[in-house]
């Protein structure tokens, strides 16, 4: 096997808050393969993007990262980004890891025309001179489907997609090889959702990097990665193919998060949803962190605290009930046979 | 006047919206928001107005909720053309019947002040309680939050929008229509701000107050999977036309018109892959105005004929409940 572009090991990151540091990402760890789409999904608050966010060691006080190592491959074998000092960090930022951000409209800067927003990132990192790094530019927005010659208006004079895809350009600048996208089409039409996911698809074909994708919207997730972990408080419980998470869940969250969802052409069943609310993190329960909202919840899971293990053959799942058990949805089918 | 789908609560006949684009005075350019756009909505039955962003979705929902009035045409209420409610009491009665729900769950409640006050507000308003008669009126508000599942009801009652998450107030929202005893509940994105696992339940809500207590549900939307589960009849709505409408379930797996099978090809769903090719051009989305000629969608058309440009296509009747609005169909 060979080694994965960016491994995380047991990652934490803390907020400071005025009632006690609250643990916003706990014990996370996953692996990225080379040219892999890995996807990350939960509800809101889930620690998601705090994820995205210390891959690239952005965060500010009060949060902070607590433990965890994150190893990347660069080329010359895995090191760990967690041990770069401040200088690294800045050559490291998008030359090897870069972001698009959930809302492109905020994340470029108004009254600055394109065309500096691009060179300014170029000329950073590279030797390029300024004729060099607008030619560059030109091309990047080429690779988006945009005409060159709007390099120089502003962001406004954009489309919300065009916006879109100006950013992942931008990602794109440097030949990254990791490239996080927190929610990257979230604010868009369907119809321009799949232009934009269809075109990263075909560019991450050319380029060979690897994504790790941010969303809520778990059908647009199974379609578009790989393989998909999914969070709940803070916790990542379980990781599997994207075609398995829905299919044959092992955790009730996940099966819940899949019955959350109305189809588009199968029977119309009753949309269940997941009863009460998401856990307030200054107030955590003794054992397994879903165990409110659970419909098969047990003894055990109100005393012992959950893990992430193999449940199956590239499977993991944190549920107590998990382990040598059946997926969930087989499981309703059998007894529905009987 | 009713029939088949049970009484007939809301029609809008052929209604144009035009909007100034341009302050300067001497230009006025204009911009068509709606054109010839005409439904039907029937008590205890939802309409689903699905479309891209700036379509016209919402112009709809607030030319029925009277924030603008239509450039021509028509919207009749129980029979009577809304623009000719204009006197006070009338407008409160109407008022009444005709509530919205916004897309923010966040903005649409006074952060000042408490989920009490938001449901006591519209009943004192509307005189669903007796003047003066304070315990009547908690027991309302009480019974009011039970309903619609935010439990307990004197603690919720007690807290601040900021206290509840986005589902909990989109149910404060909903409580405040039932309040009023809304016949008609306009429905602008109610759940796409929510969560998944919380969005399931506010949609069971919206569908309970549809079949208990018979209301007419306008829900305006991007997510065709959520307006399949929630509304009988669909409307499909691009740069302000309405192309295609009627059953939901037909629309959707028989897509007549070429905007709507471009919709239907983009909406994710797990058994679909990535590569799915979308059925439709990419293009720019034209700005209509009065002087427009000619189909909208032309220009992304993958089976635009010449006349397409020219003319703009009637309403074709395809089956008892579904229309469209296209050449392909004449």
């Amino acid at each position: 096997m060979t080694t994965p572009q960016i491994s995380i090991r047991n990652l934490c990151v803390d907020y400071i808050t005025a009632d006690g540091d609250v643990r916003a990402v706990n014990n996370v760890s996953f692996d990225i393969g080379k040219g892999e789409v890995f996807g990350l999904a939960g509800e809101s608050g889930c620690g998601k993007s705090t994820v995205a966010f210390s891959l690239m060691r952005l965060h500010k006080p009060p949060a902070y990262i607590s433990g965890g190592e994150v190893l990347f491959d660069d080329g010359n074998g895995a090191k760990d980004i967690m041990k770069y000092s401040d200088g690294e960090m800045g050559i490291f930022r998008w030359s090897e890891m870069s972001m698009v951000f959930q809302s492109a409209m905020n994340a470029l800067n108004p009254v600055i025309p394109i065309v500096d927003q691009f060179t300014d990132v170029i000329m950073r990192h590279t030797d390029k001179n300024k004729y060099e790094a607008v030619k560059r530019a030109e091309q990047l927005l080429q690779i988006v489907d945009i005409h060159p010659n709007r390099l120089s208006d502003y962001p406004h004079q954009f489309s919300g997609g065009m916006r879109q895809r100006l950013v992942i350009a931008i990602a794109l600048a440097l030949n990254p090889k990791l490239i996080i996208m927190d929610e990257p089409t979230t604010a868009l039409d369907v119809v321009v959702q799949r232009e934009i996911l269809q075109k990263i698809y075909a560019l991450k074909e050319e380029f060979g990097f690897s994504i790790l994708f941010i969303t809520h919207d778990l059908s647009l997730m199974v379609e578009f990665s790989d393989r998909i972990g999914i969070m709940y408080s803070g916790e990542l419980i379980e990781v599997a193919a994207a075609k398995d998470i829905l299919e044959s869940p092992y955790h009730p969250y996940t099966h819940g998060l899949g019955s959350s969802f109305p189809s588009l052409t199968g029977p119309k069943a009753e949309l269940k949803g997941i009863p009460g609310n998401p856990l307030n993190l200054l107030d955590l329960p003794q054992g397994c962190r879903f165990q409110a909202r659970c419909e098969r919840v047990t003894d055990i899971c109100r005393r012992k605290a959950t893990q992430l293990r193999d449940v199956q053959a590239g499977h993991l799942s944190n549920c107590h009930l998990a382990v040598g058990g059946q997926p969930i949805a087989i499981v309703e089918t059998e007894a529905v046979a009987v | 006047m009713s029939n088949k789908y049970g009484e007939l609560l809301v029609e809008g006949q052929n209604i144009v919206k035009d909007f100034k684009v341009s302050s300067n005075a001497l230009k006025q350019p204009l911009m068509r928001a709606s054109n010839d756009v005409s439904f039907k909505m029937y008590k205890s039955r939802g309409m689903a107005v699905v479309g891209e962003s700036g379509s016209g979705k919402s112009t709809i929902a607030k030319m029925i909720a009277k924030m603008y009035a239509p450039t021509a045409g028509k919207i009749l209420y129980k029979g009577r053309d809304i623009q000719t409610i204009t006197h006070r009491k009338e407008l409160m009665t109407y008022r009444e019947g005709v509530q919205m729900v916004w897309q923010d769950p966040f903005g649409s409640l006074n952060p000042t002040h408490n989920i009490f006050h938001h449901i006591a507000r519209p009943l004192k308003i509307h005189n669903k309680v007796s003047k003066g008669n304070k315990k009547e009126l908690e027991e309302r508000v009480y019974e009011l939050l039970e309903q619609v599942g935010l439990i307990p009801a004197k603690e919720t009652a007690a807290k601040f929008p900021h206290q509840l998450s986005g589902g909990q107030r989109q149910r404060v929202n909903l409580a405040r229509n039932i309040a009023v005893g809304a016949e008609v509940v306009l429905a602008d994105e109610p759940t796409s701000m929510l969560d998944v696992s919380i969005r399931a339940g506010v949609l069971n809500l919206m569908q309970e107050m549809k079949f208990d207590r018979e209301m007419s549900l306008l829900y305006i939307t991007h997510d065709i999977a959520t307006a399949r589960y929630i509304a009988e009849d669909l409307a499909v709505m691009y740069v302000g036309h309405m192309v295609e409408w009627g059953d939901t379930d037909q629309i959707i797996h028989d897509p007549q018109h070429p905007y709507t099978q471009l919709l239907v090809s983009a909406v994710p769903d797990p058994g679909k892959s990535i590569h799915t090719k979308l059925a439709g051009n990419k293009g720019e989305i034209p700005l209509w105005t009065p002087d427009s000629v000619g189909c909208p969608f032309a220009g992304r058309c993958l089976h635009a004929v010449p006349r397409c440009k020219d003319e703009m296509p009637a309403a074709k009747q395809l089956a008892e409940n579904h229309f469209v609005r296209c050449h392909l169909h004449e």
